[in-house]
């Protein structure tokens, strides 16, 4: 093709004008991750090969992890949580998902002028269970205000600190046939938040799955699973988390969709919005790579624990990064990132 | 889960692909009419389950992907009026007009809403007397009477400050014109099922007769779509040409005529222009005169825009079967969802974005 030819159909206005910030720009899809290589990673000069969901520092011999996030849901309160939970267990998983063992939490609070304090005090009392069941401790903190009607309530953001329990934990250390472990039932979390924000009812009402993964992982580790690499689910749910740790990794991975446990209110409530249960949001699940040998072991450890794991796939012997899942019918599709949000189709 | 796991029974779906394979003797084509069974054909990869000789090809009903650039360039016009509450269901937002799309506008301080429901407009209406409040109203005869009924209501409670913007089709002018392009290559149809939920499927039977085409109307999960291709093939085998229902759990052959009551108080049929396609006589729905007060277009009196699609796009070869998505040089290359060059590429339902979904790039 010429240049010319090039030129008239790559270079739409679109390009040209001046780009803002979307609402995809913070869904975890394609939009966050242009924003991070195009935006942040030239400005602090951090390589992508490292990212993860937190920091690895080495200080004195001692091995660290140093993680941040920001929650800004609505409603603050939802079916089975709140964002006081979402904020300590969002951040505990982040550390435990680098293998680390989680220790201590800032937390900074970004109040609207009139926000009830009755309400903010039902958060925090959420947020100390929580740090008690994660057993980690608040130690710093940061209180802002601002003006009415220029915020939603309130936004907290946590950072936090634990110590490697176990090195090497990152996508890097992916093999070739490793299973892929999933902690349980996907897609709790979105639809638990979109229905309470939309008014949406089903015939039962479905609990969002927030909460902490680190006992799972320790569990992991004391039974001497042969752990490789984990991620939690957060934004973009499982398949986004899959594309990206194949895209980083640079192998091929397969799953089997029947192998993938999804509640039936969620997957009614999917089907009657017109998304993709495999990139709804969860808050408490996490999958696993475990070496193939240690795969029948470490679903009974998650099982003991409670939860209801499943073993939904493995990684290929193929290079490239590439997921693709296997329908019911045997035939198999592509799992890709999602450009934006998932929208609600018109029919 | 119940009416959804009968019809994804891999038994089931095979049954009915053995007989495909059994009864047909010759090459076949057939066309499905509607984006939700191009979807679910390439989700679940169904052709690649069929015999070799059994062709599908993927038509035009995505209503997301046949709306006019001219008419998204308009909606993007009225919504960034800043006395406009602009209301849409979700998958119009991200279609790019000429220059930009509603989440861009959106994001420059347009005060723009995703609802589930137009009734939902109405009640926005009410809480907001001192805006102007917009719904786009785009979609076939499945989302018209719901549209039809907040028009009526508003205009029997003096709501006076909604309007609609709308773009409205109708699947059997189109379906016509793709029977009477001198290429045409479709020997069959699976008509849309939600569609004749609404409709009934009496207006079939004279395409049916005219362009001597089999016509099943069908459903949207694999064993609907399988079930609706067997009963299709069975029909061109047999030499036989007529409109069965294979979605009877939810077709009835007058439609539902209460929603077809309210339909046909508030709306017109008008000439549409399809993207990809162009215009086709009475293929639209417009607001009858006794409605118009209602129409955003006359309300805003947006400057009408000329627009011009992209000269490689090959939408149109592709919503009358004559090519597939993979056949497009610029399929996955410069034509991508996020930067889609045509209609098909624009909603997750087109074909172009059916294919780039589920069979990625690579195919």
């Amino acid at each position: 093709m010429s240049d010319q030819g090039e030129f008239s159909v790559t270079c739409p206005i679109l390009h040209q004008q001046e780009e803002k910030i979307l609402m995809s720009h913070g869904s975890g899809g394609k939009h966050t991750s242009d924003l991070i290589e195009k935006v942040f990673l030239p400005a602090f000069g951090t390589s992508s090969e490292t990212l993860h969901d937190g920091a690895f520092l080495h200080i004195d011999q001692s091995d660290l992890v140093f993680t941040t996030d920001s929650y800004v849901v609505q409603p603050l309160f939802f079916p089975g949580g709140s964002i006081g939970d979402l904020a300590v267990f969002g951040t505990v998983n982040d550390l435990a998902m680098c293998g680390a063992r989680p220790l201590y939490l800032s937390c900074g609070f970004i109040l609207e002028e009139g926000f009830d304090i009755d309400r903010l005090r039902q958060v925090v009392a959420r947020m100390k269970d929580a740090a008690a069941l994660a057993q980690v401790k608040l130690v710093t903190g940061d209180t802002k205000v601002i003006e009415r009607a220029r915020g939603d309530g309130m936004y907290i953001n946590t950072s936090g600190v634990g110590v490697v329990e176990r090195a090497g934990i990152n996508p890097q250390s992916i093999q070739s046939d490793d299973l892929i472990l999933l902690s349980g039932d996907i897609g709790r979390h979105g639809i638990a938040v979109m229905s309470e924000r939309e008014g949406l009812t089903f015939e039962t009402s479905i609990e969002s799955d927030v909460g902490e993964l680190y006992s799972s992982v320790r569990a992991l580790f004391d039974e001497g699973i042969d752990v490789h690499c984990m991620r939690d689910l957060t934004r973009g749910g499982l398949a986004t988390a899959l594309v990206e740790l194949s895209a980083a990794r640079g192998l091929a991975m397969e799953i089997d969709e029947s192998a993938v446990p999804v509640d039936a209110v969620v997957r009614g409530a999917c089907e009657f919005l017109g998304l993709d249960p495999f990139y709804v949001a969860c808050e408490g699940r996490m999958i696993a790579f475990v070496s193939s040998n240690d795969g029948e072991q470490a679903l009974s450890v998650l099982e003991g624990l409670g939860s209801n794991p499943r073993i939904i796939g493995h990684v290929s012997g193929q290079s490239g990064p590439m997921v693709s899942s296997k329908t019911f019918l045997g035939t198999r599709r592509i799992l890709d990132r999602l450009v934006g949000d998932q929208l609600p189709r018109i029919c | 889960m119940k009416y959804i796991d009968e019809y994804r029974s891999s038994d089931t779906v095979g049954q009915y692909l053995s007989l495909i394979d059994r009864i047909s003797t010759r090459p076949w084509t057939i066309m499905e009419v509607c984006g939700g069974q191009t979807h679910a054909i390439v989700k679940y990869q169904l052709q690649k389950l069929l015999p070799d000789h059994i062709r599908l090809v993927h038509g035009p009903g995505c209503p997301v992907c046949v709306t006019s650039l001219e008419l998204i360039d308009r909606a993007i016009s009225i919504a960034s009026l800043p006395q406009v509450i602009f209301c849409s269901f979700g998958d119009m937002l991200r279609v790019p007009g000429s220059q930009t799309d509603l989440l861009r506008v959106k994001a420059q301080g347009a005060d723009v809403r995703i609802l589930y429901s137009p009734m939902e407009a109405l009640k926005i209406a009410k809480e907001n007397p001192g805006r102007e409040v917009v719904f786009l109203g785009v979609g076939f005869e499945t989302t018209a009477p719901a549209i039809a009924m907040t028009i009526d209501l508003a205009k029997r409670e003096k709501i006076g400050n909604i309007s609609v913007l709308i773009s409205h089709f109708l699947v059997p002018p189109a379906m016509e014109a793709v029977m009477s392009s001198p290429r045409c290559v479709v020997q069959g149809f699976l008509a849309a099922g939600h569609v004749c939920t609404i409709m009934g499927y009496d207006e079939y039977l004279p395409i049916c007769k005219q362009y001597q085409v089999p016509i099943v109307v069908t459903g949207f999960e694999p064993l609907d779509i399988v079930e609706g291709l067997y009963l299709c093939v069975k029909q061109l085998e047999e030499g036989r040409v007529e409109v069965e229902n294979q979605y009877a759990r939810s077709v009835k052959k007058e439609g539902n005529t209460q929603a077809l009551r309210m339909m046909r108080s508030v709306f017109e049929i008008v000439d549409r222009k399809w993207r990809g396609i162009g215009v086709i006589s009475h293929s639209g729905l417009g607001l009858k005169e006794e409605y118009r007060e209602f129409d955003a277009e006359s309300r805003f009196q947006v400057e009408h825009v000329t627009t011009k699609e992209s000269a490689e796009c090959i939408s149109a070869e592709i919503m009358q079967g004559f090519k597939k998505p993979c056949d497009c040089p610029m399929f996955g290359r410069q034509c991508t969802p996020e930067r889609p060059l045509g209609a098909p590429m624009v909603s997750t339902e087109g074909a172009c974005s059916a294919y780039y979904l589920y069979e990625g790039a690579r195919s």
